[in-house]
């Protein structure tokens, strides 16, 4: 006859709600872990996806993700000509918040390097890749866009034309994949007012430089766009990927990049190690903390509840402990429902975390080795949290029964 | 049962001293009782309340151990004042069945489970447990009730369940306390009458504490207690009349 059960059976109500109650607990520490894991993903995630071998950026700089990079255009070509480089493409990333149907609405653009890169490497699950080289955007789906919905940003207008799931930035904003040169044009988005404003300040400028007191036919450039100003350096990127031709050694390719005086070059590994160590570190170590802290707790109000349990059937202890029942039968009676407890708080908080996580805003990832190592802190608490219990039903006397 | 049967000690409790407390608030529940029950024999402990008499059966029971004094359990000594010289818990397992005044059943166990269990506590498999309870539920006439919890019995119901429980393991010696004083009359001679019958087919000595004086002819040895003093009283007829 096991006791255990029989007991359970009696107080089903209550040990279910216990169990309930135990399971939430469990659920939150488990969406920790999970948030934990969606965290660490989802910043290398973009890195991953995009596969480039190196990444090329502004010198010293630890962009284009962690930081702001900027390099010229034309590293692209330069790049290219680098052997055993078998292709360059540009890369523009920046975040933008503007303003959407009287909601806030971040979005992470990406530039991709049209015509070279249409976004055929995107995992879509709509739609299609990048069909002109203007005013057509693939949207993740986090920002609520519709496929073939109108997005108007600064001047222009753009249509979604393809959907990707949880591509996201490392703070958790969906990224919109736009050509490189639409990408530009939505980081400096100027009104004709601004462009107006900018050309009369360069010809006020002008007018300062005896050269253009002597040829005032000159300051007439000042008006003129300003990519037709030689002077004027033209608009930048964040960085160049490079891909290496297969069987060529990466270290040689960025050890000649490396030598370049303007830029840094980082493989991708670097460029994830970036990530997790700078920006994602904080968040990372202050979610594990609360983690352990959940832990502490979770096992706290395990060995409250498991004592209680205890209290509820001392009598019933000191009884078989009367009718001589050796200390090995009580024990088991204990430590089987603080296991049973355990198990089953666990199995709800995993069915019902599969349920409640999808809908949190990030990802939380539950991951197969995280569950397997939390069940294994629930054995443990399971167990430890049932020695107070343990404890005090070892001290009850025979006597106890007679009361 | 023969002659030499019926000589042959079950339970023997040699000068027993229980002091309860400390200085002040010390209480000498127990003095010099000493007490000799044979296998067969039916002891009644009668007494005024407050006289120790449960001090005696729970330190004979091994649950609550005098101060000094020795028991005896057949002719093994159990305990030499607070000292045990055995595994007071498996002695009380193998050789004691316990009956008192409430009847103290397991309240998550059914009535048949919570005689079930005392067996299985003693090693045996659980269908012969099972089968021996029913038949011993049957002999008190529970056995309808078996499947109910004890919440749901009568005092009574739940009395002779846990008279079921005590005589499971066929013990050798059987300790009740007051066990009849939630039954009318009838029935609680009935259960005096029980336990004679038992003594008697199964050879244990059974100690009973009572105040029922009208079922005392049932009894083949009276002792009685008096500020925790042990007196063998001289003959059953005598106190009956008196
Ligand atoms: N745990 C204890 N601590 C202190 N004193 C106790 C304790 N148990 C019993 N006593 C005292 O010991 C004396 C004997 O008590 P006991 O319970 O043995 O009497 P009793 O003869 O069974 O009485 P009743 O007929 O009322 O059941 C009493 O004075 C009682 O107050
Ligand atoms: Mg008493």
């Amino acid at each position: 006859m096991n006791l255990a059960t029989k007991d359970i059976r009696r107080n089903l109500g209550r040990f279910a709600l216990t169990c309930l109650g135990i399971s939430m607990l469990l659920m939150v520490v488990m969406g920790m872990g999970g948030i934990y894991r969606g965290i660490v993903e989802d910043a290398t995630l973009l890195i991953d996806r995009i596969g480039a071998d190196l990444w090329i950026v502004q010198r010293d700089t630890r962009g284009p993700f962690a930081e702001v990079s900027r390099v010229p255009r034309n590293l692209v070509h330069r790049a290219l000509a680098v052997p055993g480089v078998s292709s360059a493409r540009e890369f523009l990333y920046h975040t933008i918040q503007r303003e959407r149907n009287g909601k806030p609405l971040r979005i992470a653009v990406l530039g991709l390097s049209w015509p070279a890169d249409k976004g055929e490497w995107l995992p879509l699950t709509a739609g299609r890749p990048l069909g002109q080289a203007h005013f057509e955007m693939i949207a993740d789906t986090s920002l609520g866009l519709a496929l073939d919905e109108q997005l108007t940003l600064g001047e222009d207008t753009y249509r979604v034309v393809g959907q990707t799931e949880s591509m996201i930035s490392s703070s958790g904003d969906g990224i919109g994949f736009f050509t490189v040169a639409d990408a530009r044009v939505i980081q400096f988005d100027q009104t004709g007012e601004a462009v107006r404003l900018e050309r009369a300040a360069r010809e006020a400028r002008g007018r300062q430089f005896d050269v253009a007191r002597a040829q005032p036919q000159l300051l007439e450039n000042a008006v003129r766009p300003a990519a037709e100003l030689p002077q004027i350096a033209g608009p930048q990127i964040s960085a160049v990927m490079l891909h290496v031709l297969p069987g060529r050694d990466r270290g040689q390719v960025a050890e000649i990049v490396s030598a370049w005086g303007d830029v840094s070059v980082y493989t991708k590994d670097a460029q994830r190690e970036l990530l997790l160590q700078g920006s994602v570190e904080k968040v990372r170590r202050q979610i594990g903390l609360f983690r352990i802290l959940l832990v502490i707790i979770a096992a706290i109000i395990m060995a409250l509840i498991l004592y209680t349990m205890t209290l509820d059937k001392i009598h019933s202890i000191a009884l078989l402990k009367l009718i001589g029942a050796p200390n090995k039968v009580i024990l088991a009676l204990i430590m089987q429902q603080a296991l049973v407890l355990g198990t089953i708080g666990f199995g709800i908080a995993y069915l019902l975390g599969q349920r409640v996580f999808p809908l949190f805003p990030r990802r939380v990832i539950l991951d197969g080795s995280d569950l397997l190592q939390l069940a294994g802190i629930v054995l443990l608490i399971s167990l430890g949290s049932s020695l107070l219990g343990l404890w005090r039903a070892m001290r009850v006397s025979p006597n106890e029964a007679l009361s | 049962m023969t002659v030499r049967d019926s000589e042959m000690p079950a339970i023997r409790a040699e000068r027993l001293v229980k002091i309860y407390g400390e200085g002040n608030t010390e209480v000498v529940a127990m003095q010099d009782a000493s007490m000799h029950v044979n296998r067969g024999e039916v002891v009644a402990l009668l007494g005024p309340s407050g006289s120790g008499k449960s001090t005696f059966l729970t330190a004979v029971g091994l649950i609550n151990p005098p101060t000094s004094g020795q028991i005896f359990i057949g002719s093994t000594l159990v305990l030499d004042g607070e000292r045990p010289h055995a595994d007071l818990r498996s002695m009380r397992r193998q050789h004691i069945g316990f009956i008192f005044q409430k009847s103290n059943l397991i309240p998550f166990l059914s009535a048949v489970e919570n005689v079930q269990i005392a067996m299985e506590l003693n090693g045996q498999t659980s269908i012969a447990a099972r089968r021996r309870a029913l038949e011993l539920m049957d002999y008190l006439g529970v056995a309808e009730r078996a499947d109910n919890l004890p919440s749901m019995l009568s005092g009574g119901q739940q009395q002779r369940v846990a008279v079921a429980r005590a005589l499971a393991n066929k013990p050798s010696v059987i300790l009740a306390d007051e066990p009849t004083a939630a039954l009318d009359s009838r029935r609680s001679r009935q259960v005096m009458e029980l336990l004679a019958t038992v003594a008697h087919e199964q050879g244990a000595g059974v100690i009973v504490v009572t105040h029922d004086h009208r079922a005392l002819d049932v009894f083949d040895a009276l002792y009685e207690m008096e500020d925790g003093r042990m007196r063998r009283k001289k003959s059953v007829i005598h106190s009956v009349i008196s």
